[in-house]
């Protein structure tokens, strides 16, 4: 066999466990166009999907690297709340966007940098620092504002306001454009590069990347610094769609986000995942609401269907992984 | 005294670990073009020895040479080793077990361009060529593009080893790398042996299977409990007093164990 041939896709590689999210994703558009057709045939709803889901999917991106090298990552939540006030802060007593803009993302930057320094330099398991760190964040946040909404209607004028969340055409939300052209740059650097390569490998086998030459202790800040910077951006997204910051709006973002990068094939044991499978797993997941809401069957359902979906999703992939060794 | 056939020569080299005494007195030489078994029961001291070699931790004492040159003990390290072109294969650290061929290959040294970007076509096709040309690799079904999941334990081995080659090294370690495999998947290993041999490098092969290490090493040099207990040329021992002399090691350690 030869390498051309060897892009028959089988059950078992890499490329099937990706047809495997986006079937799972036409199977649920096709269930909601049946159950709820005024809304799903309708494009608008789609274009909502577009303002709504590049919130979560951003910092699903980060999360998906995190992930990959068999760490995990709690306090992104946090990271966003703390680096969403940092931003509607500084923007409210300076009135610079840009000021703003730079320092939320260096927020993000230290905040990743100290989960960083946790893990790889203390050796402290990552779920747990991570733990820690995301309640530390939260709190800071919830202090530094005294837990009072913080609102930036004077935004909306501003060319960031228009550059990040205007409406390309009056119509297409430019925080889209931004989360998958973040998306396209990570998969190239995921699969093309040799950060991305020495993430799989620590994800992998941390004692070969080592024995090989990866520098385990540095990429790993790094990836931690790239998780921070990306919820980060994320908040500047989510504060200029909402023109407000509101102290407790991270942890709704935790397990959706999680979610998104299980679904979209990521491994819990690390070393393999695709950039693409989390951006079709975040649509499934911020499809999901809408979906049930608009079928008719009531929010309470919501929860049920989004963990029914999680667990087809892992069984069809531990399927797949079984099948291939 | 030391001559240029020697590419490493190890002299007098002691190792303690707090109060236990891992190597006694040992000297160890691997010739140009030669493949060394290195042949011990478990706890040997085998490891240690190739450890010190490998610039894993440096010895308590003792002088090392390569290329008859002498070597500073504490500023000797693993990046030295591959400086001095020597390479260790351990079993189970080998490869990443997901990841494709051709990325195990050049992982921390990829061809990339000034942005840190790989040449993937064309690590693809080096893979391709050191599988054919360095290892004859014979795999059915096996690419560049496949994972290092799907190979047998032999393959790995091989696999380590082309790398290892490929990156111009010129002593190759292997530690006890038949030690999970079928007796098909030796024969594969040793071919493999037979490869660094033919391409005019060293080796220093590790086992606890004298069978295995008959058939492709020149010298043999068993160590017991931190000592090196005797060194044969192939000419001067048959498999079966080598066997004996092992056996006989073995018993004289449970022995002791026993009592």
């Amino acid at each position: 066999m030869n390498i051309k041939n060897n892009k028959i896709s089988l059950p078992g590689s890499r490329s099937f466990r990706t047809y495997a999210v986006v079937l799972v994703y036409i199977v649920l558009m096709g269930i909601f166009m049946i159950t709820a057709p005024r809304a799903f045939l309708d494009y608008k709803i789609y274009m909502a999907f577009l303002s709504t889901v590049p919130i979560s999917l951003v910092m699903a991106l980060g999360l998906t690297f995190v992930i990959i090298a068999g760490e995990i990552d709690l306090s992104f939540c946090s990271v966003m709340a703390f680096s969403g006030f940092i931003f509607t802060y500084i923007f409210i007593n300076t009135g610079s966007t840009i000021l703003a803009f730079i320092a939320s993302l260096a927020a993000g930057a230290v905040a990743g940098f100290i989960n960083g320094i946790i893990v790889a330099k203390v050796k402290v398991p990552s779920i747990i620092a991570t733990l820690g760190t995301q309640f530390f964040w939260a709190g800071l946040a919830v202090v530094l504002s005294s837990g009072r909404s913080l609102i930036i209607n004077e935004i909306r004028p501003s060319l960031l306001y228009k550059i990040f969340v205007g409406r390309i055409g009056g119509i297409v939300p430019a925080q889209a454009i931004w989360a998958f052209g973040i998306a396209i740059i990570l998969s190239f650097i995921l699969n093309k590069h040799r950060f991305g390569e020495s993430v799989m490998f620590i994800g992998d086998n941390r004692e070969t990347a080592r024995m090989m030459g990866v520098n385990v202790d540095k990429t790993l800040i790094q990836i931690f610094m790239l998780s921070g910077v990306l919820a980060a951006f994320s908040s500047v997204l989510l504060a200029c769609e909402m023109v407000t910051w509101w102290s407790t709006q991270g942890p709704g973002y935790l397990l959706i986000t999680i979610a998104a990068v299980f679904i979209g094939g990521t491994s819990i044991y690390g070393g393999e995942g695709t950039i693409f499978g989390t951006v079709v797993g975040a649509f499934i997941i911020g499809s999901i609401t809408a979906g049930i809401v608009a079928s008719g069957v009531g929010g309470f359902w919501t929860q049920l269907v989004v963990g029914l979906v999680l667990l087809s999703a892992v069984f069809i992939n531990t399927f797949i992984s079984k099948r291939r060794t | 005294m030391n001559n240029s056939k020697n590419l490493v020569e190890m002299k007098n080299i002691h190792m303690c670990f707090g109060k236990v005494v891992a190597l006694k007195n040992v000297d160890f030489k691997v010739g140009e073009n030669e493949i060394v078994g290195l042949i011990g029961d478990n706890g040997a001291g085998k490891s240690t020895l190739i450890k010190i070699l490998s610039g894993v931790f440096p010895p308590t004492s003792g002088e090392m040479y390569i290329r008859g040159k002498k070597i500073s003990n504490r500023g000797y390290s693993v990046r030295k080793a591959h400086e001095y072109e020597i390479e260790t294969v351990y079993q189970e650290k080998a490869l990443g077990e997901k990841q494709s061929l051709w990325r195990n290959i050049f992982i921390g040294r990829q061809i990339s361009n000034f942005f840190g970007f790989i040449n993937v076509k064309k690590e693809k096709e080096e893979t391709e060529r050191i599988m054919k040309e360095l290892i004859g690799f014979r795999g059915v079904g096996v690419s560049a593009d496949s994972r290092v999941g799907k190979l047998s334990g032999g393959e790995r081995q091989g696999i380590a080893i082309g790398r290892a080659m490929y990156f111009n090294a010129n002593l190759i370690i292997l530690d006890e790398p038949t030690a999970a495999l079928s007796t098909k998947e030796v024969t594969k290993v040793l071919n493999f042996i037979r490869k660094i041999k033919e391409s005019g490098r060293s080796c220093i092969y590790i086992t606890h299977h004298i069978s295995d290490t008959y058939s492709v090493s020149d010298r043999f040099v068993f160590i017991d409990r931190g000592e090196i207990i005797g060194e044969y040329r192939k000419n001067e021992i048959s498999m079966e007093e080598l066997t004996e002399k092992l056996l006989m090691v073995s018993a004289r350690d449970s022995g002791k164990g026993d009592n």
